[in-house]
């Protein structure tokens, strides 16, 4: 694989490959990010021609589901941006907790450490047992992982500095237990979050939510998609629910914008029509 | 080179030594983008983009995904995510795992838009204590682009711009002095 127009020519045929055989749409998708994965994968796979990774993609189901787990991203934390779950925490979450039943949608969890950093703060408010939380992702893998309720060891000291610099009340140590390699988070934590798989892309609307958390997910969509996406959540949200994004996205340009109301100095949205 | 589309500077520790001294040298009518991808904390602050405000005549500012690249105007990554060119000449930002240990790595940026801006592009590596950059210098001459490099010798930290001299055969190699005539004639 040599030239740069070559090379956007055979991910395009990939990608109509991808939408044709298995119905995942990545037509949608900012192509430069999706392009490096893709031929990251085509050099790690040690393919000897192009011809021979498309035929297996076509062909091998289950190799189409590494490739669907390799260009999908799947890099999470706990507690990620702690600035940001400060404000959910002592913003956000006491509002929903007026009342008496609290959805709450985490769309695209990857594996799930989002999911968990919102329940252990529900928690701690005292609002878990009246919450339920969505945990949705286009990859059945990471789903099945997210449900597992492990994390690594090696994170363990990431996150127990973000837990502590978002404001959690307790000791982080106290929401799992280690065992070997991995920590299992506490069990209540995981009976309050359902998951699922849910493609922003194709699927629609399945409930309505006090809140959405979908953080670096849009990052990786053209203006197109993230604008039928932002449509999907406008139309999942009930009134004066919030819609929490990554640190670098924005609601600004989409066409449902005019409905929403930007908290200060966060990338959190309020539906105020 | 025909003409030049695009500077990308990559700098780790030791880098805002080199850029401090240049910066204020750069002609403010620069008639292509430059983009700034230097490993740091993450964190709310605008510390960075005060402080290169202060030191150049080019506009200056964090980039926010899908932006559009404009001439004149010096774009800083933000901390936390690679930063790559898609070929309508925006950005677009990307949360995947650190390479090299760097998000944003030098590497990444180098190569997006060595594909992107081929022969009109040049980049340049600045002072540094890890191997990011040398890979995405690499592709840079590949696609038939510049590659400037800083002297080591001039360097605070020289590890970077050394490695990179080892593996790859830079069109320059440059003191921070000489830095800003080089981009002003690139012009």
């Amino acid at each position: 694989m040599k030239s740069s127009e070559h090379n956007d020519e055979l991910i395009e045929i990939l990608l109509s490959d991808v939408l044709e055989v298995y119905g995942y749409d990545f037509t949608g998708y900012s192509r430069a990010s999706l392009k490096r994965r893709i031929l990251r994968l085509y050099e790690m796979d040690k393919f000897v021609s192009f011809a021979e990774y498309r035929y297996k993609i076509r062909t091998e189901p289950g190799y189409f589901k590494r490739f669907l787990e390799e260009i999908t991203i799947n890099v999470t934390e706990m507690f990620r941006d702690p600035a940001f779950y400060k404000t959910l925490r002592t913003e956000i979450l006491p509002r929903l907790g007026t009342y008496p039943f609290i959805r709450i949608w985490v769309a695209g969890c990857s594996t799930g450490e989002e999911a968990y950093s919102v329940a252990i703060f529900l928690k701690e408010l005292n609002l878990l047992h009246k919450s339920l939380i969505y945990a949705t992702d286009i990859n059945s893998e990471v789903v099945a992982t997210a449900s597992q309720a492990m994390i690594p060891l090696n994170k363990i000291k990431l996150y127990t500095e973000n837990y502590i610099a978002a404001g959690g009340s307790d000791q982080f140590v106290n929401y799992y237990t280690a065992n070997y390699s991995l920590g299992k988070l506490r069990d209540e934590l995981k009976s309050k979050i359902i998951f699922s798989t849910h493609n922003l892309v194709t699927d629609n609307s399945f409930n309505e939510f006090q809140l959405i958390l979908c953080r670096n997910v849009l990052i990786y969509f053209d203006r197109a998609l993230q604008n039928k996406v932002f449509e999907l959540f406008n139309s999942s949200l009930e009134k004066f629910g919030y819609l929490a994004l990554g640190t670098k996205e924005t609601l600004d340009f989409s066409s449902v914008a005019k409905n929403f109301e930007r908290l200060k100095g966060e990338k959190i949205w309020r539906k105020i029509h | 080179m025909k003409h030049c589309e695009a500077l990308v500077i990559g700098g780790s520790a030791g880098s805002l030594d080199a850029l401090l001294k240049m910066l204020p040298g750069l002609s403010a009518a620069l008639p292509f983008p430059t983009i700034l991808v230097l490993h740091r904390k993450p964190g709310k602050d605008n510390i960075l983009t005060n402080l290169l405000t202060a030191k150049t005549s080019l506009n200056v500012k964090e980039i926010e995904e899908k932006e559009t690249l404009m001439p004149a105007t010096l774009y800083i990554a933000p901390p936390n995510y690679h930063l790559l060119i898609e070929n309508d000449r925006s950005f677009s930002l990307d949360a995947s795992e650190k390479v090299n240990f760097s998000r944003p790595s030098i590497d990444v940026t180098f190569e997006s838009a060595a594909e992107v801006f081929g022969e009109n592009l040049a980049c340049l590596l600045l002072s540094g204590a890890n191997s990011d950059g040398t890979l995405g210098l690499k592709a840079v001459k590949e696609n038939g682009g510049i590659a400037l490099v800083q002297n080591p010798s001039s360097a605070v930290v020289n590890f970077m711009p050394q490695y990179a001299l080892d593996h790859v055969s830079a069109d320059a190699v440059l003191d921070p002095s000489q830095m800003a005539d080089y981009i002003n004639k690139m012009a």
